[in-house]
């Protein structure tokens, strides 16, 4: 018997006065997963996680927890605990204290609550400052006491709204290890909201990828990066290219495309596409390199505009025509390796036929 | 299930507080001295009948005279105080401040018969000057509190920039703060008037011949027949100053530059 | 902020500082001088008298006004707790449960407070007699069959007229504590499993206390001196120590005396009030990292 799903909505939907914030969405989330909801400012995703919570009632659908309908529950009443953006840390009581809330509020045996304060901190690393108050932290310290706060109740589900929002870059990154580290060791299901796409790769099982209230795509981070549904979804995860041209062959596994001032363009791996259609392809800018193409490769030919420097690696801008620009990305494997494209020259440009792919508008 | 408990509770108490205010209007077109049930007629003669008393008019009159100087002073003073606290560090600036806003919390009596002692001191015969006098300490702090709200909110670029361009702090004040924050100092100068119309223990203290109009209105209690009378001036001075209220509250959100906080 | 000496400092200070000292120091010195004087004769200027701590010693004295000084600061007490308690959840709601209409309520509830105070007790006044409206309404529908006299001067009609004096007022502190708590952190208690009782208890109420204690204190302090209500609506039996004091300045004249109870009041305030500045100012100094 398969064990219930950690989280499912169906069919919710939230709006604000005649504003939809959500639309009318099903989601799936299993236990023991990492799931991320990404997307820009404005999307819904902390939307959609506050109704989870419980802060926010939908409009119209049902959440389900674990197989029971939470929907009209309220948040005091529901098996899944915060760790807000801004912390929410109680100013007025210790960092002891602000862990220990939930569990004096359930009132649990003194000695229990001290046993399992503990061990929460010293999970989190924070045990000798358990006396401080939150406003003697530091923001990373702060952090990890609210997450200590969150999970020391033994949630079924842990929401996660941005929590590594304020932290400097080398922190993010650390903190980011460590969520995941955690998760795998106590196994309980993290939703997790952010805007960064790096970060939503990092860290988890599952991605949704929202806009505009909508769930786009929802899959692992592989195939969203490969397999792209939508153009934003491309856009959002990681820089593309996009071609557009009619289907000229669908055969099997192979689709062929006829792009303007490109030419023929082989597709694989995507099924059957339907014959004399526009489509949009997307092909990654890592998946491009110069030269002559190996036989069943696609290839273009264009002038290269421009060369940028960015570290660990260099971007060519290669322009095919003056309404097409590709950029590929090569690795920056020293000075000799640099040598041999400069700006101004004629050059060829190739791609494996399955980095070619269709994505919906 | 508490939502609509307190907003029950809110409209009750609300109820509760303008009940007594309700009922001073009625007594003010009621016909007869007292208060009874079942009530008697409608009448507006005691409204009428008051712009016929002189000594009511002659007090209404003081109380406005004493309430503009006052109103005037506070807001002056208490326009350069709030600029000394908000741009300037100086020593005592804590004692100071104490002290400005020290009339907020010390009981009045103490404030009015203190003053009293000052004037039989140096000579001075009561009179309305001692009553704005002694207005003019209990509206400062008032008038400060409007003005240091309005003046922490504003953008110090500003003067700066004023400063940059070669002007001098008096230049400054008077060509781009002052007219900047007129309509908060304005609203001050509405509320120290409020609060110098409205009291009675420091003017019973300080007044001379001429009477304010609490003051007045505190001699009369005892003449019941021109209690109604009273009582009718009362409401109207009551509908003023509610109305001079809210017109501050307007006046000190606006003006360029102002955090729309508040 | 500017250190600099400049003219501008001096100029801005000056005229308010100087106000204060004159119109509020140099009176209270004068007060303070006084109630070591023996008597009053020949006029305040003279100086031929030598201290004294006989009025000291005859407030604090048996038949002394002590039980009358304690009586008018239970009476405050008393005042500022009816008050703030009955005003809690009335800003409570307005931070809560008004939304957008919270100022709009705000302001009609303010309103009372800027009508004039004499009117609002001559309104109980007229409530409370006799022939007033309460006795006289249940006259009429028969309910009893003579006014019943107690409602009007008695300590109880003191307290009951403070407190709709002050009720208006004392909700603007809580509420703006109250609006200062960072919603999150009550969310955060919800999520952690607290109902809406365990979280007033265990995070609003704490987290608005300095709102709740400022407005107490605002009720507190100044009901001390209070002595216009008892006037009107106390009664004999209604007195408090501001009373005496008003005596002493008015047909009781005896200013020396009347000084000294005003000295005893007021250095019973003086204290409280640098407590508090003293505790406060601590307490911003460690917030502050």
């Amino acid at each position: 018997m398969r064990a219930p799903p950690a989280v499912e909505l169906i069919n919710v939907e939230k709006r604000f006065g005649d504003t939809v914030a959500v639309h009318p969405t099903d989601l799936v989330i299993e236990q023991g997963e990492f799931f991320s909801l990404l997307g820009p400012s404005g999307c819904g995703k902390t939307t959609t996680l506050r109704m989870i919570a419980g802060f926010e009632q939908p409009t119209t659908g049902r959440i389900l927890m674990t197989g029971q309908d939470v929907t009209g529950l309220p948040t005091h009443r529901r098996e899944s605990n915060m760790v807000f953006q801004n912390y929410a840390l109680f100013p007025h009581l210790s960092v002891f204290e602000n862990v220990a809330f939930g569990l004096r509020v359930r009132r649990f045996d003194k000695k229990i609550i001290e046993g399992r304060v503990e061990a929460t901190l010293a999970a989190v690393r924070l045990l000798g400052l358990a006396k401080r108050k939150p406003s003697q932290l530091s923001g990373g310290q702060q952090q990890r006491v609210a997450l200590a706060r969150a999970l020391t109740l033994n949630p079924s589900v842990l929401l996660l709204d941005e929590p590594l929002g304020a932290l400097d870059q080398k922190l993010r990154k650390e903190m980011q290890l460590e969520l995941k580290r955690l998760q795998r060791e106590v196994g309980i299901t993290f939703i997790y909201v952010t805007h960064d796409q790096e970060e939503a790769l990092t860290m988890s099982d599952r991605i949704a990828v929202m806009n505009g209230g909508r769930m786009l795509q929802v899959d692992d981070g592989a195939t969203l990066y490969d397999r792209p549904s939508t153009r934003f979804v491309a856009d959002f995860i990681g820089t593309s290219n996009f071609l557009t041209g009619r289907v000229t062959e669908s055969a099997g596994d192979t689709t062929v495309i006829e792009v303007p001032f490109v030419g023929a363009v082989t597709a694989t791996g995507l099924g059957p596409v339907a014959v004399g259609g526009d489509v949009t392809l997307m092909i990654r800018p890592e998946r491009l390199r110069f030269g002559a193409p190996a036989p069943g490769d696609n290839s273009a030919r264009g002038r290269v505009e421009d060369v940028v420097f960015v570290g660990n690696d260099i971007l060519y801008l290669v322009a095919v025509d003056q309404t097409i620009t590709l950029t590929v990305r090569g690795r920056n494997l020293g000075a000799e390796a640099r040598t041999g494209i400069s700006r101004g020259e004629d050059h060829q440009v190739s791609w494996p036929s399955d980095a070619t792919t269709v994505v919906g508008a | 299930m508490t939502r609509g408990l307190l907003r029950w509770y809110y409209l009750l108490l609300l109820l509760l507080l303008y009940l007594p205010l309700g009922m001073l209007l009625l007594f003010s077109i009621n016909e007869g001295t007292s208060l009874s049930f079942p009530l008697r007629g409608v009448t507006f003669d005691w409204y009428r009948s008051m712009f016929d008393n002189g000594q009511l008019l002659g007090a209404v009159g003081n109380s406005a005279l004493v309430a503009s100087g006052a109103a005037t002073a506070a807001t002056i003073l208490g326009t350069c105080a709030s600029l000394a606290i908000t741009r300037f560090d100086f020593r005592g600036k804590g004692v100071f401040l104490l002290a400005a806003l020290l009339p907020l919390v010390v009981p009045f009596i103490i404030l009015g018969v203190s003053l009293l002692i000052l004037f039989s001191a140096l000579g001075v015969s009561r009179s309305l000057w001692t009553v704005a006098a002694g207005h003019t300490v209990v509206a400062l702090p008032f008038a400060m509190l409007v003005m240091m709200a309005r003046l922490v909110g504003f953008p110090r670029s500003v003067e700066e920039a004023a400063r940059d361009l070669g002007a001098s702090y008096f230049y400054t004040l008077r060509r781009v703060i002052v007219p900047m924050v007129a309509p908060a100092m304005l609203a001050a100068w509405l509320v120290a008037f409020t609060v110098s119309v409205d009291e009675f223990v420091i003017a019973s203290f300080t007044v001379g011949r001429d009477p304010t109009l609490p003051v007045y209105i505190f001699g009369q209690l005892r003449f019941a027949n021109r209690f109604p009378q009273v009582v009718a001036l009362s409401t109207l001075t009551m509908l003023v100053s509610i109305g001079l209220v809210v017109l501050a509250e307007r006046l000190r959100r606006s003006g360029p530059g102002e955090a729309k906080a508040a | 902020m500017d250190s600099r000496r400049s003219p501008a400092r001096l100029a801005l200070i000056a005229p308010p500082a100087l106000y204060l000292f004159v119109f509020l120091a140099i009176p209270m010195g004068l007060m303070g001088l006084l109630s070591f004087r023996p008597a009053l004769r020949g006029g305040i200027a003279n100086f031929d008298w030598t201290p004294t701590l006989e009025h000291y010693r005859a407030t604090f004295a048996e038949g002394g006004y002590t039980r009358l000084l304690w009586l008018s600061v239970g009476v405050a007490l008393v005042v500022a707790l009816i008050t703030t308690a009955l005003a809690y959840p009335v800003a409570y709601f307005l931070a809560f449960r008004a939304g957008r209409r919270a100022p709009l309520l705000l302001t009609l509830l303010i309103i009372p407070f800027w009508t004039s105070y004499l009117l609002r007790l001559i309104a109980w006044k007229i409530i409370l007699g006799t022939n007033g409206a309460i006795n006289s309404f249940f006259l009429w529908t028969g309910v009893i069959e003579e006014p019943v006299g107690l409602l009007l001067y008695s300590r109880t009609a003191v307290v009951v007229t403070l407190v709709y004096v002050w009720l208006p007022f004392v909700a603007l502190p809580i509420y703006a504590s109250l609006l200062r708590i960072d919603r999150s952190v009550l969310e955060a208690a919800s999520d952690l499993g607290a109902r809406p009782w365990q979280r007033l208890l265990r995070v609003t109420l704490p987290l608005s206390a300095p709102g709740v204690f400022a407005a107490y204190l605002m009720v507190f302090i100044p009901t001390v001196g209070e002595y216009v209500s008892p006037l009107l609506v106390g009664g004999s039996k209604g007195s408090l120590y501001g009373n005496i004091i008003e005596i002493f300045f008015g047909d009781g004249i005896n200013w020396p005396r009347g000084s000294a109870m005003a000295m005893i009041m007021l250095a019973g305030v003086m204290a409280l009030v640098l407590l508090i500045a003293r505790l406060v100012n601590v307490r911003r100094i460690v917030e502050e990292p």
